[in-house]
């Protein structure tokens, strides 16, 4: 029975139906064993299938659970299919999934929403598993639009506050712009090729579709689309920012470890169409280092400690992407998995910083922090070593495999190297500057406030630690699914490449030392240059991607609709209203009121109706 | 014995009927509305009564007996009605009494 593919999306959705259906009756100690507890045993379970997988990656199993519609010639399934890749991502979805749950219980212990919170988040899991597990696009997008629904309920989940709402819709709306594009490429993969089955679809577009050819550009390039929204990358970036608005776990969870990467996922299970069409390949590869950069520049200057990882969240998935475009499939999916356990960690420890301070959010009213918060400050340097690739931590290997992959391709390679190293430059001054900032330095504020622990939090930090440092060292079975393997060879790159690459981050450390560590230098004098006031207020604003939208689409759009509001059809109903208005006006004069005047008129009535009547 | 001819009673019921209606439609005291109604109910009974003596038939005089009840119990309850509106209002003017204009 534990062998069955479909008892694992199943687990965490009964999660949700029994906590959905109690309807919040349920006493806060059963919710946290069924919320927690369902997806503890889902990872249990995803052990039990993956361990298999891990030691033989050609290993693949398959399950069709029933006939999901079948219209004419079209015929969908249920069916689930397990191979290295998703094998990774079931052990990081119910994994790093459980742990957060686990702090979830008690990060959320004084909410009165407790238990939908917890339904809300099995949900979520449930479909993200159904996502990762599909074996045909149809299946896969089901589980793509119920993470789509779970994260706008999740970040609205305060939602008396107007401005969460808001943040929620906009994240919705977005996300459903590239939805719309992956739905348009999923109805043209169907009509070229007749069928929506992944391993069907990659052989048939191999074997009909030459390299480079018209209908593998864009159905790539529409995948692309949806990857981007996803993934928040450039252009659909600005909703993950504002995402921040959710309780803090829904972060780490949904907008860091696991949904975000969904577009990352995507392309790794379409690997073959993008390299059918190698151009489109190369816009991810630069979309990516655009987006690396753009919120590497952002993430210096951002003042909220969930903002900060936002923008970092958003820089990481953009060397997933580059990894992606340069066809180092594993190295991205490693990065994928690194990102996971060292971001769920940041995100988890700037909850227990957040909440041990009275919902302090401004890291510039923080300040020597690390003896009041000292797991916060222990997960927060771990993480911060292993999201600045600091040598031999997790994200120093995955970074590591995606640069050189870069750097071995021909063409752009070097260029695309280039600024995947300053990007690195720049993570290691903006994830130390939190560090500095909250952990050392004077105690600005909240000289009184303890730190918010016990075994439920404390616990998956430390699990996170662990995995953050050492889960680098974990290989992902990912070699017999992406069979056309990297190029590059380790040994044709020289010592100069490697030494660059471990000191670029540790320069930017360093830098981040000097401007809040040991304060010798000040970015607030700095800032006294009308250009770096500029750059600063330019990036601060996320390079002013809102306010261009807010010009380019949303002002147009409700000038629009304010036309619309008095447009034609509307005139033929007015012309309606206005008739019977002016007939009441008239009929409302016989109703005088004067009996007299009503008898008159119907002696005068009779009187013409007996003419007729004489007449005819 | 000398018969009234038909047409002569019917002259006289047509002019008692108009003679109502004009009252009917021109008196602003509603105690005269209701004594012209009165007059103009009579002119009906007398066609009936016309109508049933020319055709040899009992019809007539019967309607006239639901005419007359009918009037009593029309002047009843009118007569009713306008106590309580003078009561209220003070007058009995019926164009004073005109809220139920639309």
């Amino acid at each position: 029975m534990f062998d069955s593919l479909g008892l694992l999306p199943f687990l965490p959705f009964l999660g949700f139906l029994i906590l959905f259906l109690s309807g919040g009756g349920l006493p806060r100690r059963i919710v946290a064993v069924v919320g927690a507890g369902s997806i503890g045993l889902a990872f249990l379970q995803a052990l039990l299938l993956a361990l298999p997988v891990i030691e033989n990656d050609s290993l693949v199993s398959q399950q069709v659970i029933y006939s999901w519609m079948s219209v004419g010639e079209f015929e969908s399934k249920f069916g689930l299919y397990l191979d290295g890749l998703s094998s990774v991502m079931i052990l990081v979805i119910t994994g790093v999934g459980f742990l957060i749950h686990l702090y979830s219980t008690g990060f959320m212990r004084d909410d009165p929403s407790y238990s939908r919170f917890f339904a809300i988040m099995n949900l979520f899991v449930s479909s993200m598993l159904v996502l990762v597990l599909a074996d045909n696009l149809l299946l896969l997008y089901l589980g793509w639009e119920g993470v789509g629904l779970c994260s706008y309920l999740l970040i609205g989940f305060w939602y008396s506050n107007p401005s969460n709402g808001y943040a929620a819709r906009k994240a919705f709306v977005t996300t459903r712009v590239g939805d719309t594009s992956m739905a348009i490429g999923l109805l043209l993969l169907f009509t070229q090729l007749g069928s929506l089955n992944i391993e069907e679809l990659m052989n048939g577009a191999e074997t009909q579709w030459g390299l480079g050819s018209g209908y593998a550009v864009a159905a790539s390039l529409l995948l692309l689309g949806g990857a981007v929204g996803k993934s928040a990358q450039l252009p659909l970036q600005t909703w993950l920012p504002d995402a921040m608005a959710g309780p803090t776990p829904i972060s780490a969870l949904i907008h860091a470890a696991t949904m975000v990467t969904a577009g990352v996922y995507l392309i790794a299970r379409t690997h073959t169409l993008f390299e059918l069409a190698p151009d489109v390949q190369l816009l991810v590869a630069f979309i990516g280092l655009a987006t690396l950069l753009m919120a590497g520049f952002t993430a210096m200057t951002q003042r909220d400690i969930k903002r900060i990882l936002a923008y970092s969240t958003i820089s990481q998935i953009g060397y997933m992407f580059l990894g992606l475009g340069v066809g180092a499939w594993s190295a991205s999916v490693f990065h994928l998995m690194t990102h996971a356990f060292f971001k769920a960690l940041l995100f988890l420890a700037a909850g227990t910083v957040i909440l041990s301070l009275h919902h302090e959010h401004d890291i510039f009213k923080m300040g020597g922090k690390r003896k009041q918060l000292p797991i916060a400050f222990a997960s927060f340097m771990i993480g911060s070593l292993a999201l600045a690739a600091f040598p031999f931590t997790s994200g120093y290997f995955s970074k590591d495999e995606i640069l050189l992959a870069a750097l071995a391709i021909e063409g752009p390679g070097l260029w695309l190297w280039i600024g995947g190293v300053v990007g690195a430059f720049f993570t290691g001054i903006y994830s130390f500057r939190l560090v500095f900032v909250v952990f050392f330095g004077e105690s600005a504020d909240h000289h009184d406030d303890k730190e918010v622990t016990g075994f439920t939090m404390a616990f998956p930090l430390m699990v996170l630690m662990v995995f953050a440092l050492l889960g680098g060292f974990i290989h992902p079975p990912t070699d017999f699914v992406f069979s056309v393997e990297e190029a590059h060879s380790e040994h044709s790159v020289s010592t100069l490449i490697h030494a660059i690459m471990i000191a670029v981050p540790l320069a930017g450390i360093g830098v981040s030392y000097l401007f809040y560590g040991a304060r010798l230098w000040s970015a607030d004098r700095l800032l006294e240059y009308s250009l770096a006031k500029k750059l600063h207020g330019y990036w601060f604003s996320g390079w002013g991607f809102d306010a261009l939208y807010r010009g380019l689409f949303i002002k147009p759009l409700l000038g629009l609709a304010d036309l619309n509001r008095r447009d034609f059809i509307d005139s033929i109903v007015a012309t309606i209203v206005a008739v019977s208005e002016a007939g009441n006006g008239l009929l409302v004069r016989f109703q005088s009121g004067s009996l007299r005047w009503y008898v008159l008129s119907v002696v005068g009535g009779v009187a013409i109706l007996l003419t007729l009547g004489g007449l005819l | 014995m000398n018969e009234i001819p038909l047409e002569a009673g019917l002259l006289l019921a047509t002019i008692l009927f108009a003679i109502g209606l004009l009252g009917v439609m021109t008196r602003r005291n509603i105690v005269f509305v209701l004594m012209s109604l009165e007059i103009m109910l009579n002119s009906a009974g007398l066609a009936f009564v016309l109508a049933g003596a020319r055709w040899g038939s009992a019809d007539g005089q019967i309607m006239f007996l639901m005419i007359l009840t009918l009037a009593a119990s029309e002047v009843a309850v009118g007569l009713g009605l306008i106590i309580q509106m003078y009561k209220k209002f003070k007058t009995v003017d019926i164009d004073v009494l005109s809220a139920l204009k639309g």
